[in-house]
Parts: C-alpha cells; sequence; structure tokens
C-alpha cells in the first residue's frame, strides 16, 4: 500500500509499505478515504518530538471504511464508513472511565504521561498513522464512530481531531457569558477556538497571528476581532490596551511548540531543541489574561522542559487548563452541531493533494504557501 | 525500616475536621472528567480481557509496570540509534537522561536512514522529499534567496577551512617530528 514515510527534519515522500494486520482482537483496518495534515504533525515533521523514528508514517486525523475486524469487534463491521479519533482509547482503564480518551493507560507503553496516538511517534505508542491507503485502528469497539449518512467525508475528517480540540480548548477556557476571549495562533485550531468561544457566551473573540492571511480568513470564519502582533507592538500591552487595562478573561494559546514572535524561544525552543519548543504564545497567555483568569492550552509543546512566567500565574491567580483532546467524549455532541448548521466543517479546507504529493502538502502547509489553512490528502484508494 | 515506621498511613477521617470544606463544585476538571479517585474506583487496574503479543522489541517507560495492551510496532529499534535508544529508557520520563539520547538517536536515525536507502540502490531525492516544488511555485523570491544564501555561507566556510589548513601546512616546522620527544 501506498504511505507516508518520514525520513527526517523536513523530509517525508510517499512510498509503497506493507499492509497493517490485526495484531490484537479488537483491532479493524480501514481502508483510509480522508487524511489531513494537522499543525501538530509539524512538529513531528521539523523533527522536535523525541523518538520519531525513521520510516514512520504520520497522520491522526483521518476517516475510513472497514475492510477488516478482529475475532472481538462488535461495535463496527466490515463497510462500515467511520470517524476515527486521533486518541487511542482502551475504553476499560481507570482514565478512559472518567471520559479521559486522551489519557488512556494502555495504548501507549513508551510514556507514562500521554495516550497512544495513530502516527505521533513512539513517544505516543509508535502507531503508524492515517497518511496511507490503509491504517490499523485498536480498539475499534471504543474510538471509531459511525459517520452518518448524510454526512460529507471531508465534515467527518474534520472532526477527529481539530474541531474537538478547538471545541475543548474553548471548553477548558471555562467562559462564561459576556466573557472577552484572547486565541493566540490562527492556525486551523485556533480558528475553530475562536468559533467555539461564541457558543459558550462569550461577549468578545479576539485572535493574534502574523499572518495576515489567516487573519482574514479568521475574521470571517469566527467572526472575531483578528490582530497582527507584528503590527500592533508588544501584544501583552496591545490586550490590556483594548481591554481597559484588565487583560482578557480567558486566553487560549492554539500555537504550542512552534510559536513565532521572541527570538530567545525561537532560538533556544525551535532551534536549538534547549526548551520543548518556543514557548511564546503560552507566555503571552500567561501575561495578558486578567487577573483570576483561565489559561487553556491546547497548543502541543514537548515532554520537557519551557521558559513561562510561572510566577505571574501565581501572583496573578491564574488557573492553567490543559489536555490532549478527549475525541470520543465530544463527538455526539459536534456531530449535532454540523447536522444543525451550527459548525462548518469543511470550511476550513483549503488544499485537496493526492496522497503522493504529501512532501509538497507539508512544505506548503508548514511554510504557510499559498495562503494554506488546511490540507486533506487523498489516497489512491480513497476512490474505490 | 525506620521510614516505614515514620510513614504509616492513617485514616484520615480520624483526622479533626477532616473534608468539612469540602467542595464538589470546586473541581476544574468539569466537565471534562467524570471525576472519580482510585479509591472510589471498583477497577481501578482494570485492563482490556486480551493483551497484543510482545513478538518484537518493544521499548518500554520505567514509569509503567507493564507492556501497555495494544502498541505500535512499525519501527522497532534498529542499529546504532536503536541502541542509543534501549540506553534511553532505562531512565524515567522526568530525566533528560531519557529524553536527550532520544533526540540523539533521531538525528543517527536520519543518518541511518540514508545509508539504508543507498544500500538499497536508492538515492534520496531531497528535493522532492523537503517540498521544494511548492516554494518555487510559490515562494521563488524568498526561496532562492535562502538557498543562494545558504550556499554563500556553506562556499565561504570551505574556503575559509581549506584556507586555514594551508596556512597551517605553510607554518608547520619541516624535518622535525615533535611527537617523537614522547
Amino acid at each position: 500500500m501506498l504511505a507516508m514515510d518520514y525520513r527526517g527534519p523536513k523530509r517525508v515522500r510517499a512510498v509503497q509499505k506493507p499492509m497493517p494486520e490485526i495484531k490484537h482482537p479488537q483491532d479493524a483496518i480501514v481502508r483510509v478515504l480522508r487524511a489531513c495534515i494537522c499543525g501538530s504533525d509539524l512538529h513531528l515533521y521539523n523533527g522536535n518530538v523525541p523518538d520519531t523514528r525513521v520510516g514512520s508514517t504520520f497522520g491522526h486525523e483521518f476517516v475510513g471504511e472497514i475492510v477488516e475486524v478482529g475475532a472481538d469487534v462488535t461495535k463496527v463491521k466490515v463497510g462500515d464508513r467511520v470517524i476515527v479519533p486521533f486518541n487511542i482509547a482502551c475504553g476499560e482503564c481507570h482514565f478512559c472511565r472518567q471520559q479521559m480518551y486522551g489519557n488512556c493507560q494502555e495504548s501507549n507503553t513508551e510514556s507514562g504521561a500521554i495516550g497512544g496516538i495513530y502516527g505521533y511517534s513512539h513517544t505516543a505508542g509508535g502507531f503508524n498513522g492515517g497518511q496511507a491507503e490503509y491504517a490499523r485502528v485498536p480498539y475499534a469497539n471504543v474510538g471509531p464512530v459511525i459517520i452518518p449518512t448524510d454526512m460529507d467525508l471531508d465534515d467527518a475528517v474534520m472532526l477527529t481531531d481539530v474541531i474537538p480540540t478547538g471545541y475543548q480548548g474553548a471548553e477548558m477556557a471555562g467562559i462564561q457569558p459576556g466573557d472577552t476571549v484572547v486565541v493566540f495562533g490562527a492556525g486551523p485550531i485556533g480558528i475553530v477556538a475562536a468559533r467555539c468561544a461564541w457558543l459558550f457566551g462569550a461577549g468578545r473573540v479576539i485572535i493574534i497571528d502574523k499572518e495576515e492571511y489567516r487573519l482574514d480568513f479568521a475574521r470571517n470564519y469566527s467572526y472575531c476581532e483578528a490582530y497582527n502582533f507584528e503590527e500592533v507592538g508588544d501584544p501583552v500591552m496591545f490586550i490590556k490596551k483594548i481591554t481597559d487595562w484588565m487583560g482578557a478573561d480567558c486566553v487560549i494559546d492554539a500555537v504550542g511548540a512552534e510559536a513565532a514572535g521572541n527570538a530567545l524561544q525561537t532560538i533556544t525552543g525551535r532551534k536549538l531543541l534547549l526548551q520543548a519548543g518556543s514557548a511564546t504564545a503560552l507566555h503571552w497567555a500567561i501575561n495578558a489574561v486578567k487577573k483570576g483568569g483561565v489559561v487553556s492550552i491546547v497548543g502541543v509543546y514537548g515532554p520537557t522542559d519551557n521558559l513561562v512566567p510561572i510566577g505571574n500565574m501565581m501572583n496573578k491567580g491564574l488557573t492553567i487548563r490543559g489536555n490532549q483532546t478527549s475525541v470520543k467524549r465530544l463527538l455526539p455532541r459536534l456531530i449535532d452541531h454540523v447536522q444543525n448548521g451550527i459548525l462548518d466543517p469543511k470550511g476550513l479546507i483549503t488544499h485537496r493533494l493526492p496522497l503522493e504529493e504529501v512532501a509538497d502538502g507539508y512544505r506548503m502547509f508548514s511554510a504557510k504557501l499559498d495562503n494554506c489553512i488546511k490540507t486533506v490528502l487523498l489516497p489512491p484508494t480513497a476512490n474505490q | 525500616m525506620k521510614d516505614t515506621a515514620l510513614n504509616t498511613p492513617i485514616d484520615p477521617k480520624t483526622i479533626k475536621g477532616w473534608g468539612i470544606d469540602a467542595d464538589p463544585k470546586n473541581d476544574p476538571t468539569y466537565p471534562m472528567r467524570h471525576r472519580m479517585n482510585v479509591g472510589e474506583d471498583p477497577q481501578p487496574n482494570n485492563r482490556p480481557d486480551n493483551l497484543q503479543p510482545v513478538n518484537t522489541e518493544v521499548l518500554k517507560s520505567i514509569e509503567r509496570p507493564n507492556v501497555s495492551a495494544v502498541f505500535g510496532t512499525p519501527a522497532p529499534p534498529s542499529g546504532l540509534s536503536g541502541a542509543i535508544r534501549r540506553v534511553a529508557f532505562r531512565y524515567s520520563e522526568n530525566q533528560y537522561k531519557h529524553w536527550l539520547p532520544l533526540v540523539l538517536a533521531d538525528r543517527v536515525d536520519v543518518v541511518e536512514g540514508v545509508v539504508t536507502d543507498l544500500f538499497h540502490g536508492q538515492l534520496p531525492n531531497i528535493w522532492a522529499e523537503k517540498g521544494y516544488d511548492m516554494e518555487w511555485k510559490h515562494n521563488r523570491t524568498a526561496f532562492v534567496t535562502k538557498m543562494a544564501a545558504i550556499g554563500a555561507v556553506t562556499a565561504g566556510l570551505v574556503v575559509w577551512l581549506s584556507s586555514s589548513r594551508k596556512k597551517q601546512e605553510a607554518y608547520k616546522p619541516k624535518g622535525r617530528n615533535y611527537l617523537s620527544r614522547f
């Protein structure tokens, strides 16, 4: 089968690989119909996630058709078209039974901190991902959700990660009616977080980035104010000024380790790898939020340390919340929102490429070329 | 042991005032978590019925008691990078001795990947693997400028290094072997 193949930082290609096999009675094999490149794939692509092995296949956002099931699979059957949440979750451990499907204890041998994730390095379990024609899906009784017959596949694939993660970013911010919400990062997750902030009753939503095309997209898609931090000067001072010197009630970090905007953070975090990525957005978030406010982190950082003003966090009485998204928990509500026209997932898609051109897709998304927001990869088998 | 004697667990309910200010609403994890302490969980160590057979090398975090019920198998550790990874997994994720060797192993793995490609008669197509067609198509001026700058710096370094080596050769005294003193 054709699959994406990681060769080293900023080097990927599409090659023929062996077909995935059933390894556990609850496994299923899925023929991939759509797969996306996610912003957090760029941390892998750039070589910033430890234990990213050459030969791995990325891709934690994919939907597909079940073509084979293990002996214990009862909830889905061959022929079903399914949304595959990016978390691999057993559904039975102490954490899954608390709906913490992003923190499963039985899907990742190689780390105690993170549950298994498709195509996200051996630090996240060493599973191959869905940027391929076929993928192994463990715990098929738990994760996969059958795509409603009236749902577009492009909408469905956005429900594997980007929509739930943006939604959970807003949810974790504890937004109360009338709150001012600032979102750092106008990538797909930030754009969705800004849009979802309204669903929780925000009174004002502001998004901060440096890419004008993304800010324009956010203004239209998320109905929010959008500002370029390269034009407003110190972004924390700017936010203080436009919030009566109070700061925002809630701030969402939708950037993570690839943040720009601070030379010290960029050099130590992204170039020298002395930090677990550049923590510029989180630094700004802690300083831009109101005293007693909430900082929600959905941006992905590496597993080691970051330079952030933790003293300010304590002095300001902040609450900081973060987690890998519990996609399975959120899917019923989000499917309703899509079917009721409240959310428009496929409106995020700007590019569609055949899987054979996966290297071009990564370069385009990484370098923010051609006004790229979200890229969908189409495997050759998608049209069978 | 002295520590065991000093740290004997007690029943917290015997402490005067235990729990009088407990507030179920004071839960920052709401609504993300159906909160359940281990003590309230009838099956805190519950595992799936079947375990994936361990028939390939799996590096296990020492922060876990066992291999998880399922695991990925696409790239078992191999070669020098694999040896470095095995060393890394002797340490907990709390230590740089775990993460820094893994970063090093990743870089070694890249070199091993190129060697493997060459061994199989495949010359890596760096231009295609880096997606430079997209840069050429959508960002040509900046791309050419960047490549020219990298080329100029590289050429400058090569010239500087080769000239300094020639200077060292020129200043080297002839006909004397300083090492002979040792």
